[in-house]
């Protein structure tokens, strides 16, 4: 089934003319509404009406994350605070968050490409859809949960945590449907075999997973252990959140929503396009948002662009699995966590050296976290050398990380000099998840 | 009286180290105890030289600071330790922590309480004899 064949299956003349018109628009509009891009684009002497065609959009500048950083919070926002109806925020590299708000319209068009995302996976009006990504400032609890409404299913905003409730009602209410990280899917089927629960005794048949990086491997183990379907879905806060690419039937590539998000696959380090078929970095142009536009925005996401008819009747073009990056983010339990946050923290507490080490794992398809930090020297004296005094301290910093990465992390105390000092950024991090 | 009190990470043979240390720096240990938790533990440490073994321990690059306890001595007998800790819950003062130790046939308590200068004069008052 698809929502949407007007868009999805457009022909590619079609969409490329459309993919212009709304590029000059766009352009037109950060223009006139964002001094940020107007100084840019003055700088490069390029006025709206030279972009013209999507060809032209290799004139344009490119965004970072450290843009959106610069002008925190509302410094890239185009429509006036009035017509911002939702905000949210994810990952900032240091201190600040990355803020993004929305209009009614971006709304809008954010239910409409995830009711399509939905459709792929077979996802009707008739079935009972659980959303079990987080509620609140992350993207992907409210962002599926307005395209399951948009669509017409019954939607059970579950969220993440008290997974044996979630079951008996995945298995009480005859839920077909369900949305969250490839790694809570894991879980799900771990409490099932704890409590008993057979895949037999759920009605579960479609599931939508994203957020994480997740392997074909992963994709047996959950589709065999939970008795559905699971499909690769998409996105980041920064262009909408989940809904900007989705697998179909096929599950071969994701179909992006290339109406309203333009992607470019260029060489990371040259800024060059890549031809299609070719390994780089993900960019994004956002075509019809009226929050916070973005031009050429680099996700440091490293994968490649697939042309050509699907088997499932789309024409949209195709990205394939995420294949790592081109940063040192790392994804937590679906929360995106940049080791330079961790390091403003434990810079902001005088009681440790500046330096730690994160280790992260999974154990029991749930990642863990823990920072490892160093107690220094002239932090241990007499009042201080007593268990009690370092669990506080401890405490304190897990408490400060936690405000700051939205995830909790288990913090592990060290001798003075015990911690490697570290040659370069990845040498902060032992990820011993094996994917 | 000094205590030594050393930072241990819960790692196989970091004990050993800093014993090796003292050893190497001819120190006598009298008595010592261990608090831990799940991934570090703080050794305290009496010895007949606290200074010189903090300086030692300070130049391996080992955590270690010197605490003020107090030592009381008392006779080897039952009941002791009670009739001296009464005297401070009496008084109202808590005790961080304690161990103790014999020595030439009497009984040292060494402790670390929430009030050092109460402490000292629930000692003077009572006629506490002090160790040294």
């Amino acid at each position: 089934m698809i929502w949407n064949p007007n868009k999805e299956c457009m022909s590619r003349d079609e969409m490329s003319a459309l993919q212009g018109k709304r590029l000059h628009k766009i352009v037109e509009y950060v223009y006139h509404n964002v001094p940020f891009y107007r100084n840019k684009l003055q700088e490069m002497d390029i006025r709206p009406d030279d972009i013209q065609t999507i060809e032209d959009i290799k004139k344009l500048p490119f965004t970072t994350k450290k843009d959106l950083r610069d002008n925190y919070p509302f410094g890239l926002q185009a429509a006036p605070q009035s017509e911002i109806i939702r905000v949210h925020a994810s990952s900032g590299t240091t201190g600040n968050p990355t803020i993004v708000g929305y209009t009614r319209k971006d709304v809008g068009v954010w239910s409409e490409c995830m009711a399509r995302c939905l459709t792929s996976y077979g996802i009707t009006r008739d079935d009972i859809f659980s959303v079990a990504y987080g509620y609140g400032l992350f993207t992907g609890g409210l962002g599926a949960h307005y395209g399951v409404e948009h669509l017409g299913a019954s939607v059970i905003p579950a969220g993440t945590g008290n997974t044996e409730k979630h079951l008996k009602l995945i298995r009480d209410l005859g839920i077909t449907g369900i949305a969250c990280t490839p790694s809570y899917a894991l879980y799900l089927a771990e409490t099932m075999d704890k409590l008993g629960i057979k895949k037999e005794d759920l009605k579960l048949r479609s599931g939508a997973f994203g957020a994480e990086p997740w392997t074909e491997s992963m994709r047996k183990e959950i589709e065999e252990r939970l008795g559905l379907k699971g499909y690769n879905l998409y996105g980041l806060s920064e262009i909408m959140g989940p809904c900007v690419s989705y697998e179909c039937q096929e599950q071969h590539g994701s179909h992006i929503c290339e109406d309203h998000f333009y992607p470019e696959v260029i060489n990371p380090v040259t800024l060059e396009p890549l031809p299609n078929g070719q390994s780089g970095e993900l960019v994004f142009t956002t075509l019809t948002k009226e929050g916070m536009p973005l031009l050429r925005y680099r996700t440091r996401d490293l994968c490649s662009l697939m042309t050509g008819q699907c088997n499932c009747g789309r024409t949209a073009i195709r990205m394939s699995r995420i294949e790592g990056r081109s940063d040192d983010m790392l994804i937590i339990r679906g929360i995106n966590v940049f080791p330079s946050q961790v390091e403003s923290v434990v810079l902001s507490m005088p009681e440790f050296a500046p330096r730690y080490m994160l280790i992260v794992d999974r154990v029991n398809n749930l990642d863990t976290l823990q920072v490892q930090v160093e107690l220094r020297q002239e932090y241990f004296t007499a009042t201080f050398d007593t268990p009690a005094a370092i669990d506080d301290l401890e405490k304190r910093l897990a408490a400060k990380l936690k405000s700051v990465l939205s995830i909790s992390a288990k913090v592990q105390l060290k001798a003075p000099g015990t911690l490697e000092r570290s040659q370069g950024k990845s040498a902060h991090i032992i990820d011993k998840r094996k994917l | 009286m000094k205590q030594l009190s050393i930072f241990i990470e819960n790692k196989r043979g970091t004990l050993l180290t800093v014993l090796n240390v003292l050893k190497g720096a001819g120190i006598q240990i009298i008595a010592s105890t261990i608090s831990d938790t799940q991934d570090f533990g703080i050794y305290r440490i009496i010895c007949d030289d606290p200074e010189r073994a903090f300086i030692v321990l300070k130049e391996q690059g080992i955590t270690a600071t010197l605490t003020d306890v107090f030592a009381i001595q008392l006779e080897d007998k039952p009941g002791e330790a009670a009739r001296v800790l009464a005297l401070f819950a009496e008084a109202d003062i808590s005790i961080a922590y304690m161990y103790s130790f014999l020595l030439s046939g009497k009984g040292i308590l060494v402790f670390r309480t929430s009030d050092t200068e109460r402490t000292k004069q629930v000692i003077g008052e009572k006629s506490l004899q002090e160790f040294c």
